[in-house]
């Protein structure tokens, strides 16, 4: 017993310098597993699959039709080529985080349209323009189960938080009687502009690393 | 009505306006770009059904308690406030969840005070990490993400130490 068990630590570890989400993942669940029993409530694990995977059917019902309705815009951006130009001036940002698919014109398009939707924080459409910029990426992907580097430069910039005007927070923070609602935004800004440096200098080491 | 809501006409009606300008038979082209939408969205159900049944069972089992009460001690020592402790761990996990301890937290402090400051700066400057790489790279198919989340996390870490310093800022 103690044999598979060290076994099952050791291919955990081993994991994790592979991929940090699967191993988080299998941790998260063992945790719960063993928490709920420590907490002498073993039936959280079948209210959660009662209750809240129902939430999963949710977030994709919504996500269809925001998602089909841009990347139905996107196709008309390709063909006209509205962006082209934009993307042609960022091109040395571009040529710097996303080396591999610099000369990729449609993903480059993509992945500018999802980090401006970010910024001005139109939440749901930012998704449905990271999916289409993600998938643009995969064309060009050598190996289609592994991430490149342009892949986790992206997913890294847009989990950073890039969001300019944080109005759902602004509004809550006006609904709870702050004086100055918005006097948040600046230091905000502030924290995510630094926030987004060191996540860029981090994925960049580890990059070289890998 | 709000910036967004104001930016999105021009934003659509941009898009249009320009693709008739190059002849570009938009209908079609829109009809085209939204059946491969429509595909892609649902072939991003199985990886939120994984991040969501991990997520809610370390949440509701009371492990995330645990987790919190482990690092208090070490935030203790630091001068970390341990009533952001919560909304610190939480916030890479769940966006609902992280909006519940949010308002718990101005509900308690209130919206003007350095732990409601800094709460809301860290609100602003962090994301759901787990939620948005399940999505993201589940649309494409890609199940090895490498250093995405372990990077995730330490930008993380520093929202949380900008949040602090900003607020503190603030504060005087």
């Amino acid at each position: 017993m103690s044999q598979y068990y060290v076994e099952a630590c050791y291919l955990l570890i081993m994991n994790c310098g592979v991929d940090f989400l699967r191993t988080l993942w299998i941790g998260l669940i063992f945790m719960g597993i063993l928490f709920s029993f420590a907490n002498g409530r073993p039936q959280v694990l079948t209210e959660v699959l009662l209750f809240d995977l129902q939430k999963a059917v949710d977030l994709i019902i919504s996500l269809v039709p925001v998602m089909a309705f841009w990347t139905g815009m996107m196709r008309i951006v390709e063909k006209s080529g509205i962006l082209n130009k934009l993307s042609e001036f960022l091109k040395p940002a571009v040529r710097f985080l996303f080396k591999e698919v610099q000369n990729d014109t449609n993903a480059v398009n993509a992945i500018v349209i999802t980090i401006a939707a970010n910024m001005l924080g139109i939440g749901n459409s930012a998704t449905a323009f990271g999916i289409k910029a993600m998938q643009e990426m995969q064309r060009s992907n050598n190996d289609k189960k592994t991430a490149n580097n342009a892949m986790c430069m992206f997913l890294i910039i847009n989990v950073s938080s890039i969001q300019l005007i944080p109005l759902s927070i602004i509004k809550l923070r006006a609904d709870s009687g702050a004086a100055v609602p918005g006097d948040i935004m600046l230091p905000t800004i502030a924290a995510t502009t630094f926030s987004t440096i060191v996540a860029v200098m981090l994925a960049k080491y580890y990059e070289r690393k890998m | 009505m709000n910036f967004s809501d104001l930016i999105m006409p021009f934003i659509v009606g941009g898009i249009l306006f320009y693709g008739i300008i190059k002849k570009v038979d938009i209908y079609s082209a829109f009809i085209e770009g939204a059946m491969d939408g429509a595909k892609s969205a649902f072939k991003v159900f199985p990886y939120i059904l994984a991040v969501i049944f991990a997520i809610n069972l370390f949440i509701h089992s009371g492990a995330e308690e645990f987790i919190v009460s482990l690092l208090r001690p070490v935030t203790d020592i630091l001068g970390f406030p341990p009533e952001l402790l919560s909304l610190a761990v939480i916030k890479p996990l769940s966006g609902g969840g992280s909006l519940g301890v949010f308002q718990s937290i101005l509900d308690s402090y209130g919206a003007d005070s350095f732990i409601g400051r800094s709460a809301s700066v860290l609100m602003g400057s962090s994301e759901t990490i787990f939620y948005t790489t399940a999505v993201y790279f589940g649309a494409v198919g890609i199940t090895n993400t490498r250093h995405t989340v372990k990077v995730g996390l330490m930008a993380h870490g520093a929202s949380i130490f900008a949040a602090l310093v900003v607020g503190r800022i603030m504060f005087m």
